[in-house]
């Protein structure tokens, strides 16, 4: 069975249709690329699985329940997790806090339990703490635990989203243009760091603009132009597609 | 019947006043996302800065009530303009950068400036604009009595409004302050020099809002300090109303707020009349955000 | 600071704040009662303006509702007035909820407008006397004196135990619930509340519970207002205490404990040492809050960073500074 089914997604604003009859699968543990030129809607996508926009039309079934109009706290909690294409760091609290975030949802304390300290309370928070400080090891930052976010480089901004995401135990974690603003040896180590997420059971859904971090991590490919799906497939198959070369990789010089 | 067209006629007058103070929120609003608090105290600033200079100058005795009151408006709007433009440079400017929040902040901080300003200098009890200023007549008018002060506010804050409304549309620097809402990015882009285009803002905002001042002085015999708030709290639903960022909407909720809590004061209760004008703020609010003539709605993600 | 380190602190406070009413005369303690009842409820409403970032200009509202709960049930039912409490807790926190409700996901500006429009409403019904309840213009009075463990409470020395005990319960609650949890969600949504969702944080929840608990604890502050009066009428709940409580918070120190403490003592406390500028008081107040904004956004105590029981890092300092 599928983790991720999408199916038909579509979404306009005013004139525009960004998203057009989508449709794709995310197997469990596989890593799926999700590619396209600017504008193609690839973004949007991502926000229509999450629910910061509601599809017009279309299903989004995960782990074998449809999670269209769902909460976006809940579709965290259900086992989607994200980072953001624009970095959306808590820059003025601490990277470890940052993480605590994403731990947020496996919690359970609220006001009167935070008032009193009770036992359990005091456990589920030392936990916490060590599940965190995990994440933030796993994504190489385990050494940098007080620091504002915004002290951080960027690179190391995009790593600390990741272990914000990965903090929250997804079953699926959505990266939107994890490999932005990282050198090459950020980006090499971003591969092994997406393929040791994977082992850990984790599904990886990803928008890259960087081709050969595509063409090297993922095991299936689709390709988006005008907010339409022109062609799916393994890296070998997507780089001789005809279409997918006019439409994007021979367009631009750069890839 | 009477009643009715009395409060009409009223709420007209008063509505006048309320679009007058809603423009300037609504340019601030549509240049630069701000509520800008320290508004209703400018406005606050007009009726004592028009008592003053109508008891110092004798200005309708020498001119007669008509020219006089011209050349008083004119002036009142020459410098509660002045007054807007240095609050934009003291308070606002060197926000520019910085998070929403914190301009929203030093507003208030201004608007509680220049409220207790306002008090140091006239005192706290409200002060009373001499009574001769008007010949104390009624028009009649399709056999209704309407008392010449309504007319004059109503008119004149319609002849100002029309007079925004083509400088807005008509002239260059209308375009540049249109611009300028949408994009200010892009209009600089497009050499609009956006600081100009602010500080012309905060001239016409401003003065217009001072005249309004004058008008409440004429049409109520009185102001007092804390009038300000009151007055900008409900101009700023007549702002929302009418869908804030836009300039005719501002007009329009002005005009339509006046009537609404002038038969709501006549045919509901008059001791809820205030209560009246912030329920249609909060309503609004929670129901139709962009206001009746708004557009704008979603920030981008 | 260490365990050890913290209690004495904590004990140093107990003691500096024990001392005044042994030395001062009645006029300055029941000046610091002022300063007290403010501090509570500066701790209230920063737990909805400082710790999750909600503009808040109608706090006053919730106080009154809780004054006003007070003043009712004890002069027609003869109810102890400190038996009240937690009922004024209840019937704020509940009005919040109604209130809130619909308006919590309007941004910033907005809900700041909308919450000085409920503030007024809730001024303007009580001097009409809404339900026959509220006895009009005039209020309440006839407020019976609290009475504890079958002491009646009269002297401002006296109000000044009960007043700073229950602060300092509020301080030592209030820090809790800032170091936990509920604490940090409510500074994700502050920072960013579209990441915070993306997060897994009920957003809309996390808000609503802090308008409720914010209001509840302006609710009980209400109470012992009430008690101190012994009558309340509706100008003491204008949009002026909202200002005030606002002011001390954003002088203060937006989110920060010692910051809302220090800005209560010198919003309410520091106009009475210089008495021949009180006027001048909201003047001076609303230039340092533009002044604030421009120089130090923060406040003047601001908010320090939490601190987590983990291994210390020194490799850190170096990243942060490269």
């Amino acid at each position: 069975m599928n983790l991720l089914g999408v199916k038909r997604l579509t979404k306009s604003f005013g004139g525009l249709t960004a998203v057009n009859n989508v449709s794709f699968d995310v197997e469990p543990e596989s890593i799926v690329g999700l590619i396209g030129p600017n504008g193609a809607g690839k973004t949007t996508v991502f926000n229509l699985i999450t629910n910061i926009y509601r599809p017009d039309q279309g299903e989004i079934v995960f782990n074998g329940s449809s999670i269209v109009g769902k909460a976006t706290h809940k579709i965290v909690a259900a086992g989607i997790a994200r980072t953001f294409q624009t970095i959306r760091l808590f820059q003025n609290l601490s990277v470890l806090e940052n993480v605590l975030a994403g731990r947020h949802c496996r919690l359970h304390s609220g006001v009167t339990g935070s008032m009193l300290r009770f036992p359990w309370q005091k456990r589920e928070e030392a936990a916490a703490l060590q599940h965190s400080i995990e994440a933030l090891e796993m994504v190489g930052l385990g050494h940098c635990l007080d620091a504002p976010a915004k002290s951080l480089s960027y690179g190391n901004q995009r790593l600390l989203e990741v272990a914000r995401a990965l903090a929250t135990e997804p079953k699926l974690l959505i990266l939107d243009e994890p490999a932005g603003g990282m050198n090459e040896q950020e980006t090499l180590d971003l591969i092994e760091l997406i393929r040791k997420v994977r082992r850990r059971g984790i599904a990886i859904l990803l928008i890259e603009h960087d081709m050969n971090l595509v063409m090297r991590v993922c095991e299936a490919i689709v390709v988006l132009e005008y907010g339409s799906k022109i062609a799916e497939g393994p890296p070998e198959a997507i780089k001789k597609d005809p279409r997918v070369i006019e439409a994007y990789l021979g367009s631009e010089e750069d890839y | 019947m009477e009643v009715f067209f009395q409060q009409v006629t009223n709420g007209l007058a008063v509505g006048g006043i309320y679009a007058l103070i809603a423009l300037g929120y609504t340019m601030v609003y549509g240049v630069l996302r701000l509520i800008n608090f320290a508004h209703g105290d400018l406005f606050t600033m007009g009726g004592y800065l028009g008592l003053t200079l109508l008891t110092s100058f004798a200005l309708t005795g020498r001119l007669g009530p008509l020219l006089g009151i011209i050349v008083l408006a004119i002036m009142v709007m020459g410098l509660v303009a002045i007054a807007g433009a240095a609050l934009e440079r003291a308070a606002y400017r060197p926000l520019r950068e910085s998070p929403r929040l914190s301009a929203v902040v030093s507003a208030l901080g201004a608007s509680i400036f220049l409220q207790n300003a306002i008090m140091l200098i006239y005192g706290a009890k409200m002060m009373v604009y001499p009574q001769d200023i008007l010949p104390k007549v009624a028009i009649n008018l399709f056999g209704l009595y309407i008392p010449l002060v309504r007319i004059i506010i109503l008119s004149a804050s319609v002849i100002m409004m029309a007079g925004l409304y083509a400088f807005i549309q008509k002239t260059k620097v209308g375009a540049a302050i249109r611009a300028a809402a949408i994009d200010q990015g892009a209009a600089r882009l497009m050499g609009i020099n956006v600081d100009q285009v602010i500080m012309i803002v905060f001239l016409v905002g401003p003065g217009l809002g001072g005249v309004a001042g004058l008008m409440v002085g004429l049409l109520y015999g009185q102001v007092n300090f804390t009038m300000g708030w009151v007055y900008g709290l409900k101009a700023f639903t007549a702002a929302i109303l009418g869908g804030i960022g836009n300039i005719p909407g501002a007009m329009v909720g002005g005009i339509l707020l006046g009537l609404i809590e002038a038969l709501g004061a006549a045919y509901i209760s008059i001791a809820w009349k205030d209560a009246i004008a912030f329920l249609v703020l909060i309503l609004i609010l929670i129901i139709r955000p962009t206001g009746l003539l708004g557009e704008r709605v979603a920030e981008k993600v | 600071m260490t365990t050890g380190k913290r209690i004495a602190f904590c004990i140093a406070a107990l003691l500096v704040m024990a001392a005044p009413p042994l030395f001062l005369n009645a006029y300055w303690v029941d000046v610091l009662n002022s300063v007290g009842l403010y501090a509570i409820l500066g701790l209230s409403l920063n737990l909805i303006v400082g710790s999750a970032g909600l503009f808040n200009l109608g706090h006053a509202a919730f106080y009154a509702i809780g004054a006003y709960t007070a003043a009712i049930l004890n002069t027609t039912f003869h109810i102890p007035i400190l038996w009240l409490l937690p009922l004024c807790a209840v019937t704020a926190g509940l009005f919040a909820l109604v209130v809130a409700r619909p308006i919590i996901h309007l941004r910033g500006d907005y809900l700041c407008i909308v919450t000085i429009g409920v503030g007024e409403i809730v001024r303007i019904a009580l001097i009409n006397n809404v339900f026959g309840l509220t006895g009009g213009a005039n209020g309440i009075f006839g407020i019976s004196r609290p009475t504890l463990f079958g002491h009646a409470i009269r002297k401002p020395d006296e109000f000044y135990w009960l007043i700073w005990s229950f602060a300092a319960i509020t301080i030592f609650l209030f820090h809790r619930l800032e170091n936990s949890r509920f604490g940090r969600a409510l500074n994700y949504i502050r920072d960013d509340e579209v990441a915070a969702e993306g997060c897994g944080v009920n957003t809309a929840h996390y808000k609503l519970a802090a308008f409720i608990v914010g209001a509840a604890w302006a609710g009980m502050a209400g109470d012992i207002y009430a008690a101190k009066m012994t009558i309340i009428a509706p100008e003491s709940f204008s949009f002026w205490e909202s200002v005030l409580m606002f002011t001390l918070i954003i002088l203060g120190g937006s989110g920060s404990i010692p910051g809302v403490l220090l800005g209560a003592f010198l919003i309410i406390g520091l106009p009475e040492v210089f008495r021949e500028f009180a006027n001048a008081r909201m003047l001076i107040f609303g230039a340092a809050m533009v002044v604030m904004m421009i120089f130090r956004t923060q406040g003047i105590l601001p908010a320090r960073p939490r601190r987590y029981a983990t291994p210390p890092d020194p490799s850190c300092k170096a990243e942060a500074e490269a």
